[in-house]
Parts: structure tokens; C-alpha cells; sequence
């Protein structure tokens, strides 16, 4: 094997070690991904059975609680994505401020599979949470429209997402110093998709509010999931949506292989 | 390799968090299969010697030389050299000993039978086999600590350094956590510690280094130090050659802190 294939296999190799030990992280600590998974359906059922009515009355067109069922299941899609990479923050948070992550320094393996070892875990995470949400939204009663294109664009755009907000929490893990510090800074992930198109239309807010929710990455995002899974087309919202992921993506990914190569244990 | 015989060469090396130079100058050198202690009260600059000899951190000037390479230049010859065992415990709790073992095995890219055997010796040696199942977080610390000595073994380095390994520990695990560096040594690993412990010091070191506020201010066999400073014990020694005593200091983790 040349050099550089000795690299890669390597590297791939130590990623693969690495996604083990965090896969086994997670089903040791099934509280916590019963949460990822439980916040999004709670709040699921909180809309659609104590909001719903009234809102789904109010939307556009639309008739009540089958409908506002409809209008923010994207939502509550891409809340659960946030919600596992919120996650992630913890997990690297935990792992930086114990001595382990300085064995791993010393050691004579690919550096970035910490990193990526992290991210591989959450998308395996994302997809089975994404799942179990989807299974639940399903059994209340919504019936996306999509055909074969519709549903790959969704899972693309929710795996580019997961992508995307996985490396902005590894940063954000990695910034705060401590568990209980990674836990909050990420929070705002949560906060961002209400002041969106996701429960509401924009131009029902106020007009500062709503340029807020036209301008801020969610919007693009759930229009473009929302079209995807109606089986229309997004139209320039796919463009933003894709743009806004891979602009998180590669900041977040340059912010966080910074931030460890300073981080150390104690 | 330039010298089989030098595992550790270290010339003019400075480190400064800030204002606060932690490390003023140091030279040293360890010889090949020897046992050297780098002794001091918190805040000598010990851990810090420690991470820029295993390549955790750079220092500001100086030429150090670990197994043959150049720390700065070289860090992956050094890190294939090296073991660490650092002062906070590097285990995964969540995992099991066995576990935390496989994942040592994994990453030096062992193949599984290799692996396996190398697994079951260790725990045995480390008197681990009946808790090999356990989480770890579930261990005392004198197991956490042979659990963490075990770990850095599994890629049979020729040069370990251990950041003061019984601090927090009782006698009895103190006492083979020596035993353990006894038998490494008799194996011809070289062996790097650092210690607040006199005694440590004493039981195990071929060579002694005295580090106060960033200076080796002696070295030598723990008889010529105490002959040197005309003292029964290492306690005297240090009195003598540094108007203090070696008593850790209250502010624990002062040079941590600095480091920060």
C-alpha cells in the first residue's frame, strides 16, 4: 500500500473505532436519547392537540387539525435533528474535559477521527430518531405527498442538516469547557425554529419579527422540507436551504478541528 | 535514531502561559532503560514538562529529542514511541475494562487474535480479569489506575511517562502501581515520572530532578542528592537546595489554572 492509502485506510479504520465507542455511549445512556427522541413528539402533541384546532383554522386555506398536522411536521422534523446534535454537544463536551481525549492525542492514530467518529454516531442517531418522529406523525394522520424524488430530496436535506448542526454542536462542545455549559449554548437550535415558517406563516408576525423569520436559515429549510414532502417543487428556498447547510457545515468543521487541537483534559 | 542509548535529550526548553514562565531553561537528558524522576510541589512545572515531551503541547523554545525524535517535528515517530499516563484518569467510563481495553487494541490496529491475547494478559497482570466485565465508572480509583496503566501498555511502548501516578491513591495501590514500574524497567522500558513524593522518588528513580518554579535546580542518584545536600532523606535534600519544603502547596492546580 502507498502512503497516502496506508492514511486513508487508517484513518477510516480509527473513524470506524471511534463511531463504536460513541454508538456504545448511546445505548448506555438510553435516557437521553429517549429524550432527543421524546422532546420533538411532545411537542408534536402539544400542537396539534391543544394549538391545532385553532391554528390550523387560521392558516391559509386551511380547515383545522389535519392540516396544521401537516404544516408543522417538517418542523418538528427538523427540531428533532437539532435536537440530536444538541447531543453531540454533551457528548464532546464530556469527552474533552475527561483525560481521554488526551490519550487519544498522544496516540499515533488519525487525529480527526475523534471528530468524525462523533459526527458518524449522530447521523446513525438522526436517521433512527428522525424515524421513530416520522412513524409518529404517520400514525396521527399525516400524509405527505411525496413521490420517490420528494423523499430522497427530504432525507438528503435532513442528513445535510444533521450534517451541518452535528459540526456546529462538536464546536460548541468543544467552546464551553464543561457539560452543563454544552448543554445550553446550543439551546438556541431549539429556540430558532419557532421564530420560522415552521408553526406559523411569517407575514402573520410583526414585520421585525417576521424579517427575522424570512432571513434566519430554518425558514429556507422547512419551506424546502414542507415542498419536498408535499411533492412540489421549493423553488429557490432549495438553493438557500442547501447553501445555509453547507455554509454551517464547512464553518462549523474548520471552528471545531481549531478548537480541538487546543483542547485539553482537567 | 541519532543515540540508541538517550531516550529522552532536552536543551534550553522555556514555556510561558503568559506572563507566568512556567518552565526557565531546562536540560536534561534520560538514558535508555532508566527510571527518571522530575520531582517538585504543584506548580513546578511538571505536567507541563510531561505534555510537551508526549505532544500535547509546544513549547516556546528549546530542542527536545523523545525516542529519537524531534517532539516539534517528528510527533508521529514520538507519539508510536510513547505511552502516557496522565494525572486525571484516561479511561472511558461508560465502557467496560475489557472494552476500554479493545478500544487501545483497535486503535493500534491489532488483529483480533492478536488483540485478544494481549487483552487477557493485561487484565490479568493488572488483577483486573474478575471486573473485565464492569463498567468502568463502577471501579475504585487504584482500579481506574491499573485499568489507565493497562491501556497505555497495550502498544508495548519502550518509553512511558507517568504524570504523577499514585497521586490520590491508598499505600496498598501506591505500592503496585511501584511494583508495576519495577517489572517495566526490568523489561528495559525507560520510564519518565513525575512525583510530589519524596519517597516515590527515592523507591523508584534511577536519576532524580529536583523542578522548583521552572528550574531543575539538582539532579542526581537519590544517594548522591542526599549526600549533596547532607540530608537523611529526599525532604532534607529539597529544604537544603531550595530554602522550602516539597510540601504540595495549598493552591492545588495553580500551574493547571496558569495553563487555562
Amino acid at each position: 500500500m502507498s502512503t497516502l492509502t496506508t492514511t486513508v485506510t487508517y484513518a477510516a479504520r480509527d473513524s470506524a473505532t471511534m463511531l463504536g465507542r460513541n454508538v456504545k455511549h448511546m445505548l448506555r445512556y438510553p435516557s437521553l436519547t429517549l429524550m432527543l427522541i421524546g422532546q420533538p413528539v411532545l411537542l408534536l402533541l402539544l400542537f396539534v392537540y391543544v394549538f391545532g384546532g385553532t391554528m390550523g383554522a387560521g392558516l391559509p386555506g386551511g380547515d383545522g387539525r389535519a392540516d396544521y398536522l401537516a404544516y408543522i411536521s417538517p418542523a418538528i422534523l427538523i427540531m428533532t435533528v437539532a435536537s440530536v446534535a444538541l447531543s453531540t454537544a454533551i457528548y464532546i463536551a464530556k469527552d474533552a474535559t475527561e483525560g481521554i481525549i488526551d490519550r487519544f492525542k498522544t496516540m499515533p492514530i488519525a487525529r480527526s477521527s475523534v471528530l468524525t467518529g462523533h459526527v458518524l454516531a449522530a447521523l446513525l442517531q438522526t436517521a433512527a430518531a428522525l424515524a421513530a418522529v416520522l412513524a409518529v406523525t404517520l400514525l396521527l394522520g399525516y400524509r405527505p405527498d411525496a413521490g420517490p424524488a420528494g423523499w430522497m430530496g427530504a432525507i438528503g436535506l435532513l442528513l445535510l442538516l444533521g450534517l451541518a448542526l452535528t459540526w456546529l454542536c462538536l464546536a460548541l462542545g468543544l467552546a464551553a469547557g464543561n457539560v452543563e455549559t454544552a448543554s445550553n449554548t446550543p439551546m438556541f437550535l431549539m429556540i430558532l425554529p419557532f421564530i420560522s415558517s415552521g408553526f406559523v406563516p411569517t407575514d402573520s408576525m410583526p414585520s421585525g419579527l417576521a424579517w427575522i423569520a424570512e432571513n434566519q436559515p430554518f425558514t429556507p429549510i422547512i419551506d424546502t422540507l414542507r415542498a419536498c414532502l408535499a411533492g412540489t417543487s421549493p423553488g429557490s428556498a432549495g438553493w438557500w436551504a442547501i447553501g445555509w447547510c453547507l455554509l454551517i457545515t464547512g464553518a462549523s468543521y474548520l471552528w471545531a478541528r481549531r478548537l480541538f487541537s487546543q483542547v485539553r483534559a482537567g | 535514531m541519532s543515540n540508541h542509548t538517550t531516550a529522552i535529550e532536552v536543551a534550553g526548553m522555556t514555556k510561558s502561559y503568559g506572563d507566568n514562565a512556567v518552565l526557565r531553561g531546562i536540560d536534561l537528558t534520560v538514558p535508555t532503560g532508566t527510571v527518571y524522576a522530575l520531582l517538585g510541589p504543584n506548580g513546578a512545572g511538571k505536567t507541563t514538562m510531561v505534555r510537551i515531551l508526549s505532544t500535547l503541547a509546544a513549547a516556546d523554545a528549546g530542542d527536545a529529542r523523545v525516542a529519537g525524535f524531534d517532539v516539534r517535528r517528528e510527533s508521529d515517530g514520538v507519539r508510536r514511541s510513547i505511552g502516557v499516563t496522565g494525572q486525571f484518569s484516561a479511561i472511558d467510563e461508560l465502557l467496560t475494562g475489557r472494552e476500554n481495553l479493545r478500544l487501545m487494541t483497535d486503535l493500534a490496529h491489532l488483529n483480533r487474535a492478536e488483540a485478544t491475547g494481549r487483552i487477557d494478559g493485561l487484565l490479568t497482570r493488572f488483577e483486573l480479569t474478575d471486573a473485565a466485565d464492569r463498567r468502568a465508572a463502577t471501579y475504585s480509583g487504584g482500579m481506574k489506575r491499573r485499568l489507565d496503566l493497562a491501556m497505555t501498555l497495550v502498544s508495548r511502548p519502550r518509553l512511558i511517562f507517568l504524570d504523577e501516578p499514585t497521586t490520590g491513591l491508598d499505600p496498598r495501590s501506591r505500592r503496585s502501581v511501584w511494583e508495576i514500574v519495577r517489572e517495566l524497567l526490568a523489561d528495559g522500558v525507560t520510564i519518565f515520572l513525575t512525583t510530589q513524593y519524596l519517597e516515590e522518588a527515592d523507591q523508584l528513580a534511577d536519576t532524580v530532578g529536583l523542578l522548583d518554579e521552572g528550574r531543575l535546580v539538582a539532579e542526581g542518584t537519590p544517594a548522591e542528592l542526599k549526600a549533596q545536600a547532607g540530608g537523611e532523606t529526599l525532604d532534607d535534600v529539597f529544604l537544603a537546595l531550595t530554602g522550602h519544603a516539597a510540601t504540595p502547596k495549598n493552591d492545588d492546580d495553580e500551574e493547571l489554572e496558569e495553563i487555562r
